[in-house]
């Protein structure tokens, strides 16, 4: 028990390393071995997650002080050596990994992860990169993280190749390699001008630097927050999201869901470990806006349903941008909490697609290109669906009888458009609300700053269009001409719903779990005990 | 002599956001690998210019760290020029499959109708 606790804050990168090495010796055909090795490493990493909550929460004060636990890499004391950092928010974020880890697993075995190249071993590389990102505490690392997960994710995305699908891929890779070298110059310059990459230590020392050497410093710093909200999807930096998240395929694209958080987590580590001034306070904020405006209006104009989720993630990017930009102390918990609402959202949404797209009786067309697009037979027939069911005109004229399929994915259609614009009772409306009534109650305390009266008209007409479009949408999807019922299993209906429960349960139990939120923010915004528990405890 | 390197930062980076923003991929392939250069020396121009200073600590010498090269810049650009190796090999596939399914090299997978 005592090794397990000494050791627990590297297994989250631990675990999916040795899964994803030990699959790989397991020859394409034993498919049942690496899907139970999958299994078990994310259920592991959900194990340690939940631990990980319990020991940073005041429930175990004794363990770790001050509910931050670092581990030490090869043992070597904190400022020469990397070191890992757990407190509050990091086991949060660990935990949301896990959680979507397993559902997109689950949902994947399905049928997805059969064709092009080892899904699995991949994906526990993408969670190991996640992991990595959310628990270091130091700069460098924190890049080799990023690059380990935007491999792996160029892997999965171009698991099987259409020509659109390669056009996206490749321009989502030239973007993220440029936000890498952005990631570098910014690493670079911080480092010869603080001399350190250790989170804890630049904290101490960015006070003690003179004037010509702050303004170097607050130069890399933008730049390393370029990179970030490259990764984030940020306006004008984003691009390559809506083409690359919509055409991959569906447990794909909902993991990626989580990989723009990874993004926002950075910016929101390095802004409050070393101090964000206002200037890059507004300028996120006018980014955010930007992002959430360009994304509530392109969710008006999508056609289908996979890019419209795509710029969802995009416009509530946008609310967390914007809201981290107002730079009030009291914003960050709604933050979190609409984070870990839209991760859940994006990946139930996404996986709902996957299902969605099958009601076609023809092959999707892509929009936003003119490609003929390559249908040599109804796409149906790959999926096993013998032939199309028989058409509503032979049934009764009273009633029409809804398939329990049709019904179900309806139902979960409803939900995650509940959970997308804001609406009661699902989660998203509590999140959007914590996030509207705190940023009107900081009124009285900036004196009436317009900002945050843009923030809450963008994010109120943002629902409102978001409504718009996903009911245009779904009524085509599930009330239109001409759709066949599909066939699902049990594997793919399964993750989605408990996804869906799950944000039930949030919005039901919200107290429990902003209280916890409420104390990250609060850990958060005391840079000091971050620096000086980092300091001594890997002495 | 700093003149000479940051010229030298400065020429490769400008080439590289150049062909970086051209429309045929093996240009963007260039452009990243010629930007990739110039972040490598600039990581590495960040540890101090300085002339016969090796980073290796030279048996019972006195352990004076100005008479040492800074062993981090050079750690750092390492792991940055393997991690470009493998996203440059990367792209090149992506960009072979891309010229493969669409028959052009033009980045937007067709040929502008110009």
């Amino acid at each position: 028990m005592n090794l397990l606790l000494r050791h627990i804050v590297i297994l989250p990168v631990l675990v999916p390393l040795l899964a994803a090495a030990a699959m790989l010796f397991l020859a394409e055909a034993r498919r049942p071995a690496r899907v139970a090795l999958a299994i078990g490493s994310v259920l592991a990493q959900l194990v340690t997650g939940g631990m990980l909550l319990f020991l940073t929460s005041d429930a175990a004060p004794f363990i770790w002080q001050e509910g931050i636990g670092v581990y030490a890499i090869g043992d070597w004391p904190a400022p020469f050596g990397i070191v890992l950092v757990v407190d509050r928010l990091a086991a949060v974020m660990v935990t949301l990994a896990a959680v979507v880890s397993l559902a997109t697993i689950v949902y994947s075995i399905s049928r997805w992860d059969r064709p092009g190249q080892p899904f699995h071993s991949l994906f526990q590389l993408l969670t190991m990169g996640i992991n990595g990102a959310f628990l270091t505490g130091d700069l460098f690392s924190l890049f080799v993280f990023f690059e380990i997960l935007l491999a792996a994710s160029y892997g999965l995305l171009l698991k099987t190749v259409t020509a659109p699908k390669v056009k996206a891929g490749m321009h989502y890779i030239a973007v993220n390699l440029s936000g890498a070298l952005l990631f570098l110059i910014g690493v670079a310059m911080i480092y010869g001008v603080a001399g350190t990459l250790n989170m804890a230590d630049l904290a101490g020392r960015v006070a003690a630097l003179t004037d010509a050497d702050r303004a170097l410093f607050d130069s890399g710093a933008a730049i390393l927050g370029v990179a970030f909200l490259v990764k984030a999807g940020a306006w004008p930096l984003n691009f390559w999201l809506p083409g690359a998240y919509s055409l991959a395929s569906a447990p794909v694209a909902a993991a990626f869901g989580m990989m723009t958080k990874v993004g926002l987590y950075a910016v929101l580590r390095v802004g409050t470990i070393l101090g964000a001034d206002e200037r890059l306070g507004a300028a996120l904020f006018y980014l955010g806006l930007a992002t959430l405006v360009t994304g509530a209006i392109a969710m008006l104009g999508a056609k289908h349903l996979a890019r419209l989720v795509a710029y969802s993630v995009l416009a509530s990017m946008g609310i967390l941008l914007a809201t981290l930009g107002l730079q009030q102390d009291v914003l960050t918990s709604p933050v979190m909490f609409y984070m870990i609402i839209s991760v859940l959202t994006a990946a139930a949404f996404f996986m709902l697609t996957g299902m969605t797209d099958r009601t076609r009786i023809t092959a999707p067309e892509t929009d936003a290109d003119d490609h003929a697009v390559e249908a040599s037979q109804p796409i149906y027939m790959g999926y096993g669906i013998k032939a199309p069911s028989v058409h509503r005109e032979d049934e009764d004229e009273i009633g029409i009888p809804i398939p329990a399929t049709m019904a179900f994915l309806g139902l979960m259609f409803v939900c995650c458009t509940l959970l997308v614009t804001g609406l009661p009772p699902m989660p998203g409306f509590v999140a959007k609300f914590a996030v509207l009534s705190t940023a009107m109650g900081t009124l009285p305390a900036i004196g009436g700053a317009p900002g945050v009266w843009m923030l809450c008209g963008a994010i109120l007409l943002s629902g409102l269009t978001g409504v718009i479009a996903l009911s245009r949408v779904g009524m085509r999807l599930f009330w239109g001409a001409a759709r066949i019922t599909p066939r699902l299993r049990l594997l793919e209906a399964a993750p989605v719903a408990a996804l869906v429960l799950l944000c039930l349960a949030l919005s039901i139990w919200a107290a429990p779990v902003n209280r916890y939120l409420d104390a990250a923010a609060r850990s958060l915004h005391e840079p000091d005990t971050y620096v000086r528990v980092v300091l001594e405890e890997a002495r | 002599m700093e003149i000479v390197y940051a010229l030298g930062i400065g020429v490769l980076a400008g080439s590289g956001v150049w062909l970086l923003l051209r429309p045929r991929s093996f240009q963007v392939l260039m452009g990243l690998a010629l930007l990739s250069y110039a972040v490598n020396i600039f990581i590495f121009g960040m540890g101090r210019l300085a002339m016969h200073k090796a980073p290796i600590i030279e048996g019972a010498a006195a352990l004076d760290s100005s008479q040492y090269a800074d062993p981090v810049p050079q750690a750092l650009v390492l792991t940055a020029i393997v991690i470009g190796f493998a996203t440059t090999a990367l792209f090149l596939v992506v960009l072979l499959v891309l010229r493969g399914m669409t028959g052009t090299d033009h980045v937007d997978g067709r040929e502008p109708d110009a």
